[in-house]
């Protein structure tokens, strides 16, 4: 944890406020930062002290919450989890903020999630088991094989990194994209759920898995390390 | 300004909140009102395990788990409700795993357990396996269950709403004031019954495990309007946070068999705790850590200890206490994913091969507001209950607790608490009428919002935010002492005054205006500094997590009460005492 000196960063941020501009810009911010500093403590220290109408959403700051999203030097991240030292070689660099893509910019950094969370509704992302329980009132048993089967996908923090990465949602946003499927997966694998043939029969429409078409953009975003595009090919597998 | 009505109006969306929900939709006309996405709650963050006596890989019972609870909470919780807990936490896990949370499992199928700090076999004193797991990211788990399902029941959300005041009427709540933060316009919400399940306010000091939004807004809003907050001076620090950052390091790690080393490579717990050592109360932990520091222990003089789950370690002093099993890399990398993630990321540290730099990180609110055990709020320390007001988790104080929370415990709280609060809102509003709204409800809300936009001073939120924060560190943390909390009191109530006519903000927008919110979101942590500063000073003897340097002994005779902080009409805060319910356990000598 040794700190190598301070490191001058140009954070740029795609800004926009719909209440002053007509139309987005690039805003320049100039600031020491540390190595270990997250790209969220150096937006802070925008909002905090050069300008505070910067908007963006966060909440946990350690990669748990999701709220944190972003484009940072062209690639999806969360903010409280993308280092300057992984961004920035030598002692000086270019750091760059946008909105996630694929989603209407509602202010700054902030966009419209109820797309995303309407594609999540749609896949029935919610344990469905109408059989009665045990009768010992105890819990259902499941093997530790058959709860590995879908322990990736029960990572998801719903941040939308991967759906937002996937140039196919970017083409079409009627694609319920790979987060949605992620949350398909997690039950269509559980050993204890009924509704797995009802949520393919959803998946396999139109709109469904076979938009994917193996970018791989969405693995590469999740910041929970989920295999995401291997989740969906065993989703498509399975139809 | 738009007016809603519903039945019930649940504010807060983690387990507590969500869980009432899911039981208040089922038979009245709810709304739950979150200033962020649900799924971004800090149950969330939550990681080792949720607590109950399942006896799935041993012999427990939730009386074991009952005395547990109290002997933690230095017999300052109230037994009843510690035992409602502990009875109904065994069927609220297995009702979670019902709704499909995806428990660890044991080798035959069952919910797994792991050991957890405080949780004994009451016979022998040993750590018992009581935590029922999901990885290290059961609040997570749970989070999204209930989630889940509150999607499944169609249950009415209103996301990105900030509640910012609750409109009485004479003694009865009519409506809650939220900002749309979207928008920026004030919405009223008519309920017949109202749940504050608005967690907790680590923000009020430097180091802390809590998001940048636990604020205590729920606390506050109550507390401006006169409502009592009880055991304020109960904020609980837990010994492994990641060194600087404060992020959770599960307790989990421990109850694996992870061990605390200092400087000098020591596992000192054993001269703190000789029979549970490690798996101690976090209280006692956390002194313990303060003390190697204070004592030149720290590793290479800095103000860290370590914390080492590597399985050479681990293994050694599981040989050394005569275990039979050991175990591996792969192991540590199945059971504490996320805290691996969290070292690699933030630390270059890599847990399996180095131990993780530790220190004691703000973590948990034991006191809040008051309730009964059906989360009924009390508007005194009589104990009168205000109809149509509920709380629940963090923001509540039941008081399950006492002095200090057991790990585990925050999690059975929200389930438990959360799904009694939602039954008793229900059969309430069955029976309950509307209060009529009082002319002009918004008043309130917009001249707050107002005095700060148009303040015009030289004092930026986070500056004044970041001074609060020094102030309660330094005089209201692990150790205080008399002098000391005086000064917070005194320097918080500056900072109040500064907060009222020094402060400035830039965004004078509508629309996702967090300059704003921030600013609103400070003026809350300040009254609950302040809150928690002066029920500590009052308080002369050591309990559970209110250790004091100048009182270091328990006081049963004089302070074996809970602390009743109220905002009188001058604006100053009048203390009152409630006596601890006491049936089962007699107060004694807590060693561990």
């Amino acid at each position: 944890m040794a700190t190598n000196g301070t490191v001058k960063v140009e954070l740029r941020v795609r800004r926009y406020n719909p209440e002053r501009d007509e139309k987005p810009y690039w805003g320049s911010f100039e600031m020491e930062a540390e190595p270990e500093d997250r790209v969220l403590d150096l937006l802070h220290h925008v909002q905090w002290y050069l300008d505070g109408t910067l908007a963006m959403r966060r909440s946990c700051a350690h990669g748990v919450c999701g709220s944190d999203a972003m484009r940072i030097n062209g690639q999806n991240m969360l903010a409280c989890k993308a280092l300057v030292k992984n961004l920035v070689r030598g002692g000086k660099g270019r750091i760059q903020v946008e909105p996630i893509y694929g989603m209407r910019v509602i202010k700054d950094l902030i966009v419209d999630m109820e797309p995303f969370m309407e594609h999540y509704r749609s896949v029935m992302p919610y344990f469905v088991n109408d059989e009665p329980a045990p009768e010992n009132g105890r819990e259902r048993l499941q093997s530790p094989e058959d709860r590995e089967r879908f322990d990736e996908a029960t990572k998801c923090i719903l941040c939308a990194a991967c759906t937002t990465s996937c140039p196919s949602y970017w083409a079409n946003g009627t694609y319920v994209g790979p987060a949605a499927i992620v949350q398909a997966h997690r039950f269509i694998f559980d050993s204890r759920d009924k509704a797995g043939k009802d949520r393919l029969a959803i998946l396999s429409q139109e709109n469904g898995v076979w938009r994917c078409r193996t970018i791989f953009n969405c693995t590469t975003a999740c910041p929970r390390e989920i295999p995401v595009t291997q989740l969906i090919a065993e989703v498509k597998g399975a139809m | 300004m738009q007016v809603h009505q519903f039945d019930a109006v649940i504010i807060g969306a983690g387990g507590a909140g969500l869980m009432a929900a899911l039981y208040a939709s089922e038979q009245v006309n709810t709304a739950v009102i979150s200033k962020l996405y649900p799924t971004r709650s800090h149950t969330g963050a939550a990681q080792g395990g949720i607590g109950a006596a399942l006896g799935n890989l041993e012999e427990d019972h939730w009386e074991w788990h009952a005395f547990d609870t109290v002997k933690g909470g230095d017999y300052l919780a109230d037994q009843d409700a510690v035992d409602v807990l502990c009875k109904e936490a065994v069927d609220t896990v297995i009702e979670l795993e019902h709704m499909g949370l995806p428990f660890d499992r044991t080798p035959d199928g069952k919910i797994s357990q792991r050991r957890f700090g405080g949780h004994t076999n009451n016979e022998t004193g040993k750590p018992v396996r009581r935590a029922c797991h999901a990885a290290d990211r059961t609040g997570h788990m749970i989070l999204q269950t209930l989630y889940q399902q509150c999607i499944k029941n169609n249950v009415n959300f209103f996301d990105e709403f900030q509640v910012i005041d609750i409109v009485m009427n004479g003694d009865r709540p009519a409506a809650v004031i939220a900002i749309e933060i979207g928008t920026g316009e004030l919405h009223v919400f008519q309920a017949k019954a109202f749940m504050f399940a608005t967690g907790g306010w680590g923000k009020v000091w430097t180091i802390t495990s809590n998001a940048y939004t636990l604020t205590g807004d729920g606390n506050t809003v109550l507390y401006r309007r006169g409502i009592p907050m009880e055991d304020m001076e109960f904020y609980q620090f837990h010994p492994t946070g990641i060194y600087r950052l404060g992020i959770l390091i599960t307790e989990g790690v421990r109850g694996e068999g992870g061990v605390l080393l200092n400087g000098e490579g020591e596992r000192f717990m054993e001269r703190y705790a000789p029979t549970i050592k490690d798996l101690a109360s976090r209280d006692v932990v956390s002194r313990a850590i303060y003390l190697e520091l204070k004592d030149g222990r720290g590793v290479n003089g800095k103000p860290y200890v370590h914390l080492d789950v590597t399985p050479k370690t681990v293994n050694h002093y599981l040989k050394e206490a005569g275990e039979n099993r050991s175990i591996d890399a792969h192991y540590i990398e199945s059971k504490l994913p996320d805290i691996l993630d969290f070292c690699r990321t933030y630390l270059g540290v890599n847990p399996v091969s180095e131990p993780m730099p530790v220190q004691p990180t703000a973590h948990y609110a034991m006191g809040g507001i008051p309730t009964d055990v059906d989360c009924r709020v009390l508007g005194d320390a009589e104990g009168t209950v205000i109809p149509g007001l509920y709380a629940a988790g963090e923001a509540a104080c039941v008081s399950v607790h006492g002095a200090n929370r057991l790990g585990t415990n925050s999690l059975v709280d929200l389930v438990v608490f959360g799904r009694r609060g939602g039954k008793a809102m229900a059969d309430y509003c069955k029976g309950a009428e509307f209060v009529e709204l009082p002319a002009n409800p918004t008043a309130e809300a917009e001249a707050q919002l107002n005095r700060i936009r148009q303040s015009k001073g030289k004092t930026r939120v986070a500056t004044l935010r970041k001074e609060m924060q020094a102030v309660m560190s330094e005089y209201v943390g692990v150790f205080r002492e008399e002098d000391g909390m005086a000064k917070a009191v005194e320097q918080v109530r500056e900072l109040k005054e500064r907060f009222e006519n020094d402060i400035c903000i830039d965004d004078q927008g509508s629309i996702h205006n967090y300059d704003l919110l921030e600013a609103w979101c400070l003026g809350s942590l300040l009254d609950l500094a302040e809150v928690t500063a002066v029920s500590a000073l009052a308080r002369k003897e050591s309990r559970g997590a209110h250790s004091r340097e100048d009182f270091k002994a328990r006081d049963d005779v004089n302070f074996l009460q809970h602390t009743f902080a109220a905002m009188g009409p001058d604006g100053k805060i009048a203390l009152s005492y409630k006596p601890v319910v006491i049936d089962r356990y007699q107060p004694k000598e807590r060693v561990y």
